[in-house]
């Protein structure tokens, strides 16, 4: 029982992970249906920028503000100068450009930062916590603790406050969004604001865990894909549930069956899943009218 | 355009060759071919840097056998092809007199059959066994391998009276060499594996395995094969669970980057490391201080950063070829070949140097140190 638990945990902890990941690829495929390929390379920036202003001195609190907001200005200057130029072309094209726009953050980074590990320290100590003979990092809870935080608050923006409103609306139907009179060059505009300070929070959070570098956005972005696509592209819920599924399963196949198969399980079981769900657990289904 | 490349190309080469064939007669030509640039650079580029620091020192000290040293060097990257083309124009075009080079397995294998076909003496500085082994004539190399590390860990486990071991290895070339390895040698030293467990070079928790090994029967201590991040993400993972068993670390991790990352965990972590690691450390009757405190002192005075075992494995190669040279008298290809084969007592910073014609590595166990992490800092266990 208690290994199980252990299990359970170190997949709850990673499975966050993916999900905060995956919310930021739904966020963006709402508004654009454009898979934004750089979502890895804003973890990259949250964890990098806050490890390099603690580096300089800077106190922990205001650090992670720093790399938030410098993700955000990122991710706006994205949208700004790389897609919003290539708005009449199709979404492939701009999804290639997201992952060249991948590709540069990534080389920026290596010059600026260097290409070293870097590790954040814990935010509330190492102490581990041990619940029914298992035990669970402080880090771990603040993963999961912010992570229902985030997806709290997102709820409540896209119910309750007009611009969640209108981001909806576009995700539905953009020209008549348009007609209406809803600003969709804004409304893409604020949706990779949103996601790439969503990737810097995951990166943060993350990174007394996992470490960081330069390319740490690389493996990560890739899973949170997975996540989203598993719960159904531009579902919110569907990226959490995906997430946690990908997470758990990948520490169940390691610890159950062998460390070899670690990462092919997973996959297995997304192809089976997407096999008879294409759309993904909680993906709308597509229904094309001509 | 391509004409134009042609051309500079060719003027470039006429100039060279120009100015090679006017000091030929009394330079010596130590050619390098290294992984300056891309994912190896953290080898190639401390290694050239101290190539040409010490060819600087010796010449103006004036040079080897009354001749000065010239340093022929191209990058390669990490590409086997880029290697072999290298060696080439090292033997056709530039004609050195010894090779010091190929900062990885790789790209040295891909010289080895050239220059065994050319018999120019070739030191390589990377770490395989393959290349010594089974002996090749012309090659010979400076670094530690893989299975003395495994060897000197498992020395020191069975000190300790540890007889069962769980072994946790990365899936990256590193750790599946070392992996191999240890499971070749554990038997020799009375030692079995009881779990073999492994995770990806970008994993980052592997609380699942070390839970597996934790409740595995009879461990006494785990092992841990790999390089990079992974090893730090282990150690703390290994102290999350609140295992207690010795836990030992390759070469792979052994730098203060290490301690970093893995912090408070790393305490009571023991690993294999050459004497560069602990320089000022080292008992002052230890043959290797005065080598290893002048490389480190040189090194982090010319370049302003910290020293690296990788450079120093430069600094053996390149000793040794010119120690060798001074023996034979003369930059004769089979009497530099024959004199390095015969190398005997050389002090170097990976350690102290008895070459064979059946080993050409010529290193015991004796140039690993065993080495405890205690307070974030390095201790001699022996």
């Amino acid at each position: 029982m208690a290994e199980f638990l252990q299990y359970l945990f170190s997949g709850i902890t990673v499975g966050a992970t993916y999900a905060l990941v995956g919310l930021g690829f739904a966020m963006i495929y709402n508004a654009s249906h454009v898979i934004n390929f750089a979502q890895g390379e804003f973890l990259m920036i949250g964890g990098m920028m806050t490890v390099s202003m603690l580096g300089a001195g800077v106190p922990m609190p205001l650090a992670i503000v720093a790399a938030i907001v410098l993700a955000t200005v990122v991710g706006l200057a994205l949208e700004k100068f790389a897609v919003e130029p290539a708005r009449n072309a199709e979404v492939v094209t701009v999804i290639i450009i997201t992952i060249g726009a991948s590709i540069f953050l990534r080389g920026l980074a290596q010059v600026v930062w260097g290409k070293e590990y870097h590790a954040l320290p814990p935010f509330s100590g190492d102490t581990p916590i041990s619940i029914g003979g298992a035990t669970i990092l402080p880090q771990s809870l603040w993963v999961l603790g912010v992570t229902v935080v985030v997806v709290a608050a997102l709820a409540w923006f896209f119910n309750r406050t007009l611009m969640g409103k209108a981001i909806l609306a576009t995700s539905h139907n953009r020209d008549a969004a348009q007609l209406v009179g809803i600003n969709t060059g804004l409304v893409l505009l604020i949706s990779f604001g949103l996601s790439a300070a969503l990737g810097a929070i995951a990166g943060i959070m993350i990174a007394p865990i996992t470490l960081t570098s330069y390319d740490v956005g690389i493996m990560l972005g890739l899973k949170g894909f997975v996540a989203a696509v598993l719960g159904g592209l531009g579902s919110g819920v569907g990226a959490i549930v995906g997430g946690l599924i990908l997470g758990i399963t990948e520490a169940m196949a390691a610890g159950y069956i062998s460390s070899e198969y670690k990462d092919a399980v997973p996959f297995v079981l997304i192809l089976l899943i997407l096999f008879f769900l294409p759309n993904g657990l909680f993906g709308v289904r597509g229904t094309e009218r001509v | 355009m391509r004409g134009k490349h042609v051309r500079a190309w060719l003027a470039a080469s006429a100039v060279a060759m120009a100015s090679s064939g006017a000091i030929a007669a009394d330079t010596i030509k130590i050619g390098s071919f290294l992984s300056v640039t891309g994912p190896a650079s953290f080898l190639g580029d401390p290694e050239l840097k101290t190539l040409q620091m010490y060819i600087d020192q010796i010449n103006a000290e004036g040079g080897v056998l009354g001749k000065q040293l010239a340093l022929v060097h191209y990058d390669v990257g990490v590409d086997a092809d880029n290697a072999r083309t290298s060696t080439k124009r090292l033997l056709e075009d530039d004609q050195v007199d010894v090779i010091v080079g190929g900062s990885t397995t790789g790209t040295t294998m891909a010289a080895v059959p050239l220059v065994e076909r050319a018999g120019v003496p070739f030191i390589s500085l990377a770490g395989a066994v393959v290349i010594i082994e089974p002996v090749k004539k012309w090659v010979f190399k400076t670094p530690h391998t893989d299975r003395m590390a495994a060897q000197k860990i498992f020395e020191d486990m069975k000190a300790r009276d540890i007889t069962k071991v769980a072994l946790i290895s990365g899936t990256g070339g590193f750790g599946k060499s070392g992996r191999a390895q240890s499971t070749a040698v554990a038997g020799d030293y009375g030692i079995e594996i009881v779990a073999d467990e492994t995770y990806g070079p970008k994993d980052t928790d592997m609380t699942p395995q070390l839970t597996k090994i934790k409740n595995t029967d009879g461990v006494q201590a785990v092992l841990n094969f790999g390089f990079g991040q992974g090893p730090a993400i282990v150690t703390k993972n290994y102290k999350q669970l609140g295992m207690t068993a010795p836990l030992y670390q390759s070469h792979g991790v052994a730098s203060k980057k290490y301690i970093e990352l893995a912090g408070d965990a790393a305490n009571g972590v023991r690993l294999p490391g050459s004497a560069l690691l602990v320089a000022d450390k080292l008992a002052d009757d230890d043959p290797q201080k005065p080598v290893v405190i002048g490389y480190q002192t040189m090194y982090e005075k010319a370049t302003g950063t910290d020293v690296s075992t990788f450079g120093g494995h430069a600094y053996d190669g390149l000793m040794i070829a010119v120690e060798a040279m001074k023996t034979a008298g003369s930059t004769d290809k089979e009497a530099v070949r024959a004199a390095i084969e015969n190398t005997q007592g050389f002090v170097g910073t990976g350690g102290v140097v008895n070459m064979s014609a059946e080993d050409h590595l010529g290193l015991d166990l004796t140039a690993f140190r065993m080495l405890e992490i205690q307070d974030g800092d390095w201790v001699l266990v022996d």
